[in-house]
């Protein structure tokens, strides 16, 4: 696949998450949201050009894909920096510059840029940054109030404190969620599943790690699910459309470098991925897991390249 | 039983002795180039940690503790752990000369992986029971045995990168480890 190929698919992927970004615009946070957009997008270009430029000096251009030192960046930086935009609270720069740069200086550029990094460059810096500054990621708006006039905790946090609340009840009382009739995250959510299901179509992203995903997930929390009361670890339907979850399945698992080739091993690494979200979000310290689930998804990549190999075609 | 699932879990992935509590990084580090050689590596502290925790239990139940020396534990697990060690050795030197062959240093360097110490010690600091001190060596040993494991094919897999030449080597390991250690810290709170 030559430079320019990667380019195109990177920039379509870009427009992909345009409709998640615009609606979380305009339903969450307009001006926060496109601070975000605006911080990550100048961030992550100008990340790229500097490891770009320190990497033709020290490691001489023959290291380098073809000319990519004279051009610049296959646009794949611009994907990271949109993720972690749409990641992140609305308006919190600090941590999305913060993430955009580790992402792409540490989790990209370090393994010798796109292509030979283990893990999800993004997942790398939204994982920094959610242990290094939790408060800071915690808190998104709330919606149906003034924009950016008040936070709130995500209904992940709110249903990990419950104390006796049912489940139905955090759902039906959070603010932008309940039965897809009120606009708020399900919809944006929505969006982005969306724009996921237009690279399937298009054959641009592995469906296979994002299905098995989803149905771990779906099979994970039907087994814990007692019909919502207050001990339930949560609906599928919860489980599917809280967090960053569409998100990450659409536009974070699908990622190439960082899944298995095989297709066996892409079920198993989509599989372990979505029972790991599940344990994370109903066992452990953090809300949300799926950036540690994908992490461990990427850590266990390599080894299930080496266990099912891509079969080959005389 | 569930609190014997917890001690599996707690020591195989929550408070991981490699990624959580950073014990045992020579081995880690040093014998994780080749994923054979890791397979191996773990395998064999596997059996001499599970062995070695064991015999540590007994000899501090039944001798130290009635002769009033507990502070001599240190030293008399070293004695446990270096004896268990020259024990697989002999019996890996008879059985698998190949395999005995390509560990190499790092099959006495168990006797050094403070991962085994520190089990022994641990697991007598949480005064746990017989049973209990096993399921935590098994557990610990097989979290040693999948990180080594994973690490090993992650390793193979950055010798085809075009890794830049300042980080090329030691320093895109530790970067490597550093990140697996990030993603273990989603384990945190399992069981609590």
């Amino acid at each position: 696949m030559s430079r320019q190929d990667t380019r195109h698919i990177m920039l379509t992927v870009s427009a992909a998450l345009l409709p998640g970004l615009a609606l979380q615009a305009l339903l969450l946070d307009p001006v926060g949201v496109t601070l975000n957009v605006l911080t990550a997008g100048a961030v992550a270009i100008a990340t790229d050009r500097l490891c770009l430029a320190a990497r033709s000096r020290t490691s001489g251009r023959e290291f380098l894909p073809d000319g990519l030192a004279v051009t610049g960046s296959d646009a794949s930086a611009l994907v990271t920096g949109l993720i972690l935009a749409a990641a992140l609270p609305p308006g919190a720069i600090v941590p999305v510059a913060l993430a955009t740069v580790t992402a792409l200086a540490l989790g990209k550029h370090a393994y010798g840029g796109l292509g030979n990094n283990v893990f999800n460059p993004a997942m790398v810096g939204y994982a920094v940054v959610l242990v290094s500054m939790p408060l800071a990621v915690g808190g998104w708006p709330v919606v149906g109030t003034a924009t950016d006039a008040l936070t709130g905790a995500t209904v992940l946090t709110t249903f990990k404190y419950r104390e006796s609340a049912t489940v139905e009840g955090i759902w039906t009382e959070a603010d932008g969620f309940g039965a897809l009739a009120g606009a708020g995250y399900e919809w944006v959510a929505l969006a982005y599943g969306l724009g996921a299901a237009f690279l399937f179509f298009r054959g641009l992203a592995a469906w296979r790690p994002a299905v098995g995903v989803m149905a771990a997930l779906i099979a994970a929390s039907l087994l814990g699910y007692d019909n919502g009361s207050s001990a339930s670890l949560g609906s599928p339907i919860y489980h599917l459309f809280a967090g960053g979850l569409l998100l990450a399945v659409g536009f974070v698992v699908t990622d190439p470098v960082t899944h298995p080739g095989g297709q066996r091993a892409q079920w198993i690494f989509g599989l372990c991925v979505g029972v790991l979200i599940f344990c994370i979000r109903a066992w452990g310290n953090y809300p949300d897991g799926i950036a540690f689930a994908v992490l461990l998804g990427n850590a266990l990549t390599p080894y299930l390249d080496r266990r099912f190999p891509v079969a080959r075609h005389a | 039983m569930a609190e014997l699932a917890f001690i599996l879990i707690g020591a195989l992935l929550v408070n991981n002795f490699v990624l959580a509590q950073f014990l045992g990084l020579c081995p880690f580090i040093g014998a994780s180039g080749q994923y054979d050689t890791a397979a191996a590596m773990g395998l064999a502290t596997t059996f001499v940690l599970t062995l070695a925790a064991a015999s540590s239990w007994i000899i501090h139940q039944f001798v130290l503790l009635p002769l009033d020396l507990t502070y001599l534990r240190i030293i008399a697990f070293i004695v446990v752990i270096a004896g268990t060690v020259q024990l697989t050795e002999l019996y890996l030197k008879s059985t698998s000369p190949l395999l005995h062959q390509v560990l190499g240093i790092y099959l006495p360097l168990i006797t050094s992986n403070c991962a085994v110490l520190g089990v022994t010690l641990l697991a007598l600091q949480q005064s746990l029971t017989f049973v209990e001190t096993l399921v935590f060596a098994v557990g610990a040993a097989l979290g040693f045995t999948l990180v080594m494991v994973l690490f090993a094919a992650i390793r193979e897999r950055l010798m085809h990168a075009r890794i830049p030449a300042p980080f090329a080597g030691a320093p895109i390991t530790l970067i490597t480890a550093g990140i697996l250690s990030l993603a273990f810290m989603g384990f945190a709170g399992f069981g609590s």
